[in-house]
């Protein structure tokens, strides 16, 4: 079970701005454990950002993305109440998906 | 070589405009850090701590909304910055991840000893770090307002100031070999001087913290356990009377300045 985001989304002169903190392990795969196993790969592979209804971003994340990854982007329009709503999936199907209005 | 190479430095370093500032602004970590402080993941740690809270566990099923953290059950804005304390209820002066600690073995029932005899990031004393976080997280900003008046908290001082400046260990070390001057670093982090009031309040206010390196988020406990790994010395029980002690003496001495909860490091 993935653990929550952290999304905050302000809007301000027309422009949102939305601040997402992710809780990920991010693992690329190419670490090894204490005992010389690698490490299987687990990272978020594709994000979506929804205001209301409509897609305003679409991200494709490599395992180059740190851990608890933490993304911000603005997009036009917004206004105080709307929903904006942020899912990931990850390389093993896992997904998350948390909502937040605009403050 | 080395002659010429420093000569050279010293050339260049005249012709670039403030090279003092834009030596120091490279090795400084500072920037980047409040750069990181927007989306500081500590603030997951504070999610995961504020569900534990509320959450009941152990075997006695219980929340910790009974717990004192000193300012009375389950009054969490704020008591962070007045910690380590004297608790009547113990007789004991307890930083917090100690007090938290009693409240989770005498409300919950999840015995001290478990966390104690465990490893830092795993089991109980992962969900410590995580409630840790929480309530530092509350004081976020506040003054650290600690209490010396009662003989117990004096006494925990002036064992945490002996042990600043003792010396010991492979490499003869003590915390005041690193610590007792301005203007000192490790390779790019800036060491605060703990013997003046604002670099006591910079050392005690700023951790716990996650970091970045590693992505983990360490307690003041285990900051001080990792003090005492580099000094190549005896690594301290986890919550033992040193710790706290050293806790004390940061607190005390950093008394009236802001704390930065939870910070973010390298």
């Amino acid at each position: 079970m993935a653990n929550p985001m952290r999304i905050r989304a302000a809007a301000k002169e027309g422009v949102t701005e939305v601040r997402v903190l992710m809780s990920h392990v991010m693992e690329t795969g190419q670490r090894k454990d204490s005992s010389g196993a690698a490490i299987p790969a687990h990272f978020i592979t594709e994000l979506v950002a929804k205001h209301n209804d409509k897609v305003v971003l679409n991200a494709q994340f490599g395992p180059s993305v740190s851990t608890n990854p933490y993304l911000a982007f603005k997009f036009n329009g917004g206004a105080k109440g709307d929903k904006v709503t942020v899912s990931w999936t990850d390389n093993k199907g896992e997904s998350r998906t948390d909502e937040v209005q605009v403050a | 070589m080395r002659q010429k190479i420093i000569a050279a430095a010293i050339a260049a370093a005249a012709v670039v405009a403030a090279p003092q500032a834009l030596a120091s602004e490279e090795l400084n970590f500072d920037a980047y850090r409040q750069m990181l402080a927007d989306g500081n993941p500590a603030e997951l740690f504070e999610m995961e701590g504020e569900e534990l809270w509320t959450t009941a566990r152990g075997p006695k099923n219980a929340t910790l909304e009974k717990c004192d953290l000193g300012l009375g059950a389950n009054v969490v804005v704020g008591a962070a910055a007045q910690m380590p304390r004297y608790f009547a209820d113990t007789d004991k002066v307890q930083d917090l991840e100690s007090r938290l600690m009693h409240c989770m073995d005498a409300l919950q029932g999840i015995p001290s000893a478990e966390i104690i005899n465990g490893s830092f990031l795993k089991g109980e004393r992962a969900k410590v770090a995580a409630l840790v976080a929480y309530v530092v997280g509350q004081s976020k900003g506040k003054p650290i307002q600690v209490d010396l008046a009662h003989p117990k908290m004096k006494e925990m001082y002036a064992m945490g100031e002996k042990t600043f400046y003792y010396r010991t260990g492979a490499m003869d070390f003590a915390c005041s070999s690193c610590h007792s001057q301005d203007g000192k670093r490790i390779r790019a982090t800036s060491l605060p001087n703990i013997t003046t009031s604002k670099g006591a309040a910079e050392g005690w206010g700023s951790w716990p913290a996650y970091r970045v390196s590693n992505s983990q988020f360490w307690t003041m406990q285990h900051r001080l356990w990792d003090c005492f790994r580099q000094q190549r010395t005896a690594e301290p029980v986890f919550g033992s009377d040193v710790t706290i002690a050293l806790s004390t003496f940061m607190a005390g001495k950093g008394n009236g300045h802001e704390a930065v909860w939870p910070g973010v490091k390298r």
